[in-house]
This record gives structure tokens, sequence and C-alpha cells, in this order.
């Protein structure tokens, strides 16, 4: 009896602990600040602005996947309802001059988000796991379909616009230029990560991880595991109307785009890839994310195919996602045997490169025969010109699978066994992994 | 009315035959591996590119066969070297891939067809109204359609029913580890089961592509719907998904042939309403409405019962 009370009520961290903790918030509130004098064109203060709302939508998301344990296809709901109720607070407020300024808009997208979570959630929640995953989505096809017939609110195809720049001036920011834009963004990111990393430590939070693991005894213990998914389940939408009207904010825009499964699946895809099992994965997961869109676009038409593709490779062989792939590496690091397995990675990258390039060469060819026949063969994709047509670059992207492929197997097994190895004298060294 | 009413419930009858036909193999999957392929409605949209593009090598009957063969191989190779390998990083994994993977065959159809619908056409053989009601010409093709979702219908309750790997089958749905003590090979068994269940999908697909639309966003507009028709049968219930089937079928094809709106029934009695911001709700008709039917319908039973209409299990 006395170990189990000595376990429950840990000592109070030490002051470096402290000092440490602190000093992160510190220290991103800073890079919030300074990156746009660093990085101070249109075009990076634009990204900057997507990725914090990224990460709002991600975090939240990851309350209820990766906190809770429920996979839900519809949360793009509550961000694309966050966002129309901004763009009509906006246009509401301007019309009768209310003094209610910009940075306030968002706490309305926030307020309908748990609103529409708080009234769908309570049926929604009822089951958990596959028949979740199912609801949910059923629900967002709902609201989706539902937004296109009622014209008069959602706009119908062409959406809602909203002109930001018309509300209470805070210290003479109008918040037309997109740098403004870009601190309010930072602002609420920084609040809101804050907020959602103060959730995991309450009560709450950590109930919702013992709903997540084992429902049957959280309902032996006495508590509702319903509730508890449906308060997880209120404050994911709290968050992710938050990050909705500041999304509305940004284009200053609301369309049905931002309701639909599109929108679910990217930041399921975000969440997923950066790593759900930590919190800082969704972070890691929205930058990457975000990144990979604007940069992948740009070079291939059927980036979303490689996305696509990418999403399979990690749930495959990563199901940590970005995070969980680093973190495995901490016992290695702190056993000392990290360098053992760092050759044998570098073995097995080179025909994993050579598998990869062959798929995408393969790709690229097949999408010039298909999409655009009549054209020059010799095309570029991702920079590098070649020849579409000529058999060579089929018979090198044929070579550069099979024989990456096979090599490719040959040496991830050998990577495992050196890991296995790595890892055992790490133990022994005395790290608890 | 009469001619509506008839009308109506032969086209809903073959539209949930159709859904029945997807929803059965997704139901004895999900039973059987414990995951819901997100990846169905992808088969049956394969199923309907394959048989375009076969019809056009070999013409229409050939493709009847070959292109759900070729959707079932392509379905057991996902199971037997994808879903296997994610099986032990657990259940979201494991549908979340399948996930992945509709994405992706999207992705692929899209830049192997193009975005805009294939000409897909109606065999020359069955290019005849069946029979006049009413004035209106049936047309021979969708009783065929009918005649086919039957015959498979039957013929595998018949399978399921009467045959040892039927059995087996049934068996492994509510206790897949007995079966596998009992010496079975389980692996096999579901390889076997994920290739017949997408082949399914993809006879629809095949049947279905000619007298619906064969575009790359088929799936998408289907797969929730299929969604809906196994939770509000019941999840992993197959008698569920077949009530669900029809039901939704029924549902959605009466509701589009009917031209209700709230301002015609009331209408007369407040005028003022039409122009208010309630004017949206108030002018729909329900024909307008039919796509959403589905989800209002999955709304309701969550509500008054939770585990679906034949459901046991609260998985």
């Amino acid at each position: 009896m006395r170990d189990i009370t000595v376990s429950a009520a840990p000592p109070p961290p030490a002051l470096a602990d402290k000092l440490k903790f602190y000093g992160i918030w510190v220290g991103v509130a800073l890079i919030l600040l300074l990156l746009p004098k660093i990085l101070s064109s249109g075009g990076s203060l634009t990204t900057f602005s997507l990725i914090g709302i990224s990460i709002i939508f991600a975090l939240s998301y990851n309350i209820l996947l990766g906190q809770t344990g429920m996979l839900s296809f519809g949360h793009a709901v509550y961000y694309g309802l966050g966002g129309f109720l901004a763009i009509h607070a906006i246009n509401f407020i301007v019309g009768h001059k209310f003094p209610i300024p910009l940075p306030l808009v968002p706490m309305i997208g926030g307020a309908t988000g748990l609103f529409f979570a708080a009234l769908i959630g309570w049926v929604s929640t009822q089951r958990s796991g596959t028949a979740f995953a199912m609801i949910s989505l059923g629900l967002a096809e709902l609201v989706a379909s539902s937004a296109l017939i009622l014209r008069s609110f959602f706009g119908g195809e062409a959406g809602v616009s909203a002109n930001r720049t018309k509300l209470l001036k805070v210290f003479d920011w109008n918040f037309g230029p997109q740098i403004q834009i870009y601190y309010l963004v930072a602002a609420w990111t920084l609040v809101a990560v804050i907020a959602m990393y103060a959730l995991t430590r309450t009560p709450l939070g950590r109930m919702c991880n013992a709903v997540r693991d084992n429902p049957e005894r959280v309902q032996f213990v006495g508590y509702d595991p319903h509730v508890i998914r449906y308060l997880a389940f209120c404050f994911a939408g709290f968050f992710a109307g938050i990050a909705g009207a500041l999304a509305a904010i940004n284009f200053e825009i609301a369309n049905s785009a931002y309701l639909g499964a599109v929108q679910s699946g990217t930041v399921l895809f975000a969440a997923y890839i950066g790593g759900i099992g930590f919190f800082i994965g969704p972070i890691v997961g929205a930058i990457f994310v975000t990144f990979l869109s604007l940069g992948l676009s740009d070079v291939t038409p059927v980036w979303q195919l490689y996305f696509g593709l990418f999403f399979i490779a990690v749930v495959m062989f990563a199901p940590g996602g970005i995070t969980g792939l680093l973190m495995m590496h901490r016992p290695l690091l702190k056993g000392g045997t990290m360098l053992r397995v760092l050759p044998s990675y570098a073995v097995a990258l080179l025909p994993t490169l050579a598998m990869v390039i062959g798929l995408m060469l393969a790709i690229e060819s097949t999408v010039h025969y298909t999409v655009n026949p009549s054209e020059n063969p010799h095309i570029r994709a991702f920079g590098i010109p070649f020849n579409a047509a000529s058999p060579l670059t089929w018979a090198a992207a044929l070579a550069l699978i099979v024989v990456g492929f096979a090599l490719a197997r040959l040496s991830w097994r050998r990577v495992g066994h050196a890991w296995d190895e790595a890892l055992t004298t790490a133990r022994q060294n005395g790290v608890a992994a | 009315m009469l001619e509506l009413i008839v009308i109506s419930t032969l086209n809903g009858v073959l539209y949930g035959m159709l859904l029945f036909l997807m929803a059965s193999g997704l139901t004895v999957i999900f039973s059987m591996l414990g995951v819901l392929n997100f990846a169905h409605a992808s088969f049956y949209m394969l199923g309907a590119f394959f048989g375009f593009q076969i019809s056009r090598w070999v013409g229409f009957w050939p493709a009847l066969l070959i292109a759900p063969l070729l959707a079932g191989a392509i379905g057991a190779a996902v199971e037997r070297y994808g879903l296997r390998r994610v099986h032990k990083n657990g259940h979201v994994a494991e549908l979340l891939f399948t996930f992945g993977l509709a994405f992706a065959i999207e992705e692929i159809v899209q830049i192997i067809w193009g975005k805009s619908p294939v000409d897909f056409r109606v065999p020359p053989l069955l290019d005849f109204p069946a029979f006049t009601i009413f004035s209106t010409n049936y047309p021979a093709f969708k009783m065929f359609m009918l005649l086919v979702s039957v015959a498979i219908f039957l013929g595998l309750l018949l399978a399921l029913k009467k045959t040892r790997i039927g059995l087996i089958v049934q068996a492994a749905l509510t206790h897949p580890h007995m079966v596998g003590h009992l010496g079975h090979n389980v692996g096999r068994i579901f390889m076997l089961v994920f290739g017949v269940g997408t082949a399914l999908a993809a006879v629809a697909g095949v049947i279905a592509g000619p007298a619906l639309v064969t575009q790359s966003n088929m799936a998408g507009l289907l797969g929730p719907i299929l969604f809906v028709v196994v939770v509000v049968g019941g999840l992993g219930s197959l008698p569920g998904a077949f009530i669900a089937s029809l039901l939704i079928g029924l549902l959605q094809t009466f509701a589009v042939s009917m031209n209700a709106s709230l301002a015609g029934l009331l209408g007369p009695l407040s005028p003022d309403l039409a122009q208010s911001w309630l004017s949206d709700i108030w002018n729909v008709t329900i024909a307008q409405i039919a796509p959403i039917m589905p989800y209002l319908l999955l709304v309701l039973v969550l509500i008054f019962r939770p585990m679906g209409l034949l459901g046991t299990r609260d998985t």
C-alpha cells in the first residue's frame, strides 16, 4: 500500500528540469518572433502561416487519434464550420460596427467547433474503434453534402468571403499585410499548442489515454468511457475550430472544400506521418506535409500519388511516424552504440534509394504516356530531363526497381541484425530501453 | 403514381442488390480479419475500369469474367503482402493502410484513364427495352444487372450454408482463433476471402459501369454509403447488411423521385418564410436531399440503436 502512494505522487521536479521545460517554450516563442526577420519574403510568410494553422489542426486531431484512440475521418467538419462562422462573424462585426478586433475572431471559430462537436459528438462517440471511424465518415459526408444544399449560409460552390482589414484596429494594425497575419497565426499557434499540451497533463488527459489503452478497465474503475471520449471530442472540435477560423482569416474566404473529405484526409496524413505516439509528432507532421505538398506540386503533376504511396510506406514500415523513428534511437544514443547501426543504414540506403528512383522514373514515364502522349517525350521530372520514349529509360527503371528491391530486402535484414545487437549491448551498458 | 412506385421499387431493389454485392464482401472481410476495408469501393471502381478496358479489347462478356478475376487477384495480393504485414501494428494501422490504398488507387486510375467519365457502353446484345410498363421503357441491361446480383446472392448463400469452405468461413466469422486451432490454414482462408470479396465488388463495378457513370470519383461517391450500409446493418452481420442495402437502395431511389418540399406542403400558411434565412430549408425538395438520406438514416439508427439493426458485437 505504501508503495502505491509513493509512486502515485512523484517528487516535485528539480529546478534544472523546470528551467529546461519553460526554456523550451520561451525558445519556441523567440523563434516564432524572429522567424520573419530571417526569412521575410511574402512566400515564406504565407508558408509559415499555413504551417501554423496546420499545426493547430493536426494537434487537435491527435487529441482524438493519438491520445484517446479514436480514428476520425471527419475532423474537417469542425475546422470548416469554424472557418465559416469566423467569416460570417467578420462580416457581421463589420456590418454592425462592433468594437471586436480581429485577433478575437478565432475564439468564435473555436466556440463554433466546440458547439458542433458537442452536438454531433454525443451520438458518434457512443461507439469506439472501427464503428466510430465509419460514423465519423458518414457524419462528415452528411455535413459536407448539406453545405452544398444550404446555399445562403455556405455560399454554394463559390463560398463566402470577407474583408479582414475593416475591423477594429489593435495598435494600428489592420491585418492587411501578410506579416501581421503571420504574427496573429503564430501567437494563436503558441497559445493553442501550450493549451493542448496542458490538456494532456490534466486528469482528463490521463483518462483519455486510459480509455485508449483499456476502456473496459476504465469502466471498472468507475468512469464512463463514452463521456471521456465525448469530452476529448469536444476539445478536439474546439481547437479544430480555431484552426479553421485562422485559415479563413488567412485566405479571407471559406468554401465547402474546408469541410470536405480531402481536408479530413490531409490532417490524418499529417498527424500519422509525424507520429501519433508523441505530443510533438503532429507538429513535425504538419510542417513536413505542408512543405511536401507545396514543394512536390511544383515539380510533378502527380504529387498526390507520391503522397499516398509515401503514406502507405509509413503505415507499413514506420507505424510510429517520423518522431517514432527518431525516438527509437534514444536507447542506442544513451547506450553509446549508435555508431554500430549507422554503417548498415548507409548500406541499406543505397539500394532503397535506387528502388525509389526506379519507381519514380516508371511513374513519370507512364504519366507522360497517359496524360499527354502527343507532347515531346523529352520530359523533366524533379528538374531532371529524360526521354520517356526511349527503351533505355524503361529498362533502367525496371532494373533499378528489381535490383534495388532485391538488395534492399537483404540489406534491411542486416540492419535488423545490427540493430538487435546494438540494442542488446546498449541494455548491457545499463540503460533501460 | 402507381407507375412511379413500380419503377422506383425496381430501381431501388436493383441499387440495393448492387450495394449488397459490395457490402457482403466488406462484411465477411470485416468479421474475419477485423479490419474494415476502406479500399473496398476502390475495387468496385477498378472492376468498372478493368471492365471498360477489357470490353474494348475483347468484348463485354469476357470482361465480365476477367475483370473481377483480375481485381480479385489484386485484392488477394494486397491481403498477402500488405495487410498481413501491417497486422502486427494494430487495427488502426490496418484501417489506415486501406485508406492510403484507396487514395493511391484513385490517383492511379486518374493517371491512366483521366478525370472525366469514360465511354463504357451497354453491350449491344442487351441494348433494348425489356418491357414497357405504364409507358416507361425498362432497359434490359438493368434486368440483367438485377439477375446477376440475385444469382450471385443465391450462389453466395448456397456456398456459405452448404459447402465445407462456407462452413469454415462461417466458423471463422465468430471464432477465428478456434478455426486456426483446428488446423485450418487461416492465412490462406483470409487471402481467399479477401480475394473473393474484392472480386464481388469488381463484379458490381463491371455491371454497374455501363448503367451508371464510370469515372475516377465513383469510389469516393459510393464508399461512404457502403460504410453506412454496414454500420446501419450492424458491423459483421450479413443479414443486417442485406436489409440495410435494400433499405438504403429503396430510400434513395424513392427520395430522388419525390418533388415535395416544406414550401410546397406548408407554403400557403406562411409565405414570408420563403424569403427569410430559412429559405434553403424551406424550399429544398426531397429529391435534392436524396444524396444525404443514407447519412440521416445513419444518425437516426445511431441514436435509437447504436449497435446497428442486427448487430450484436460492440467492436
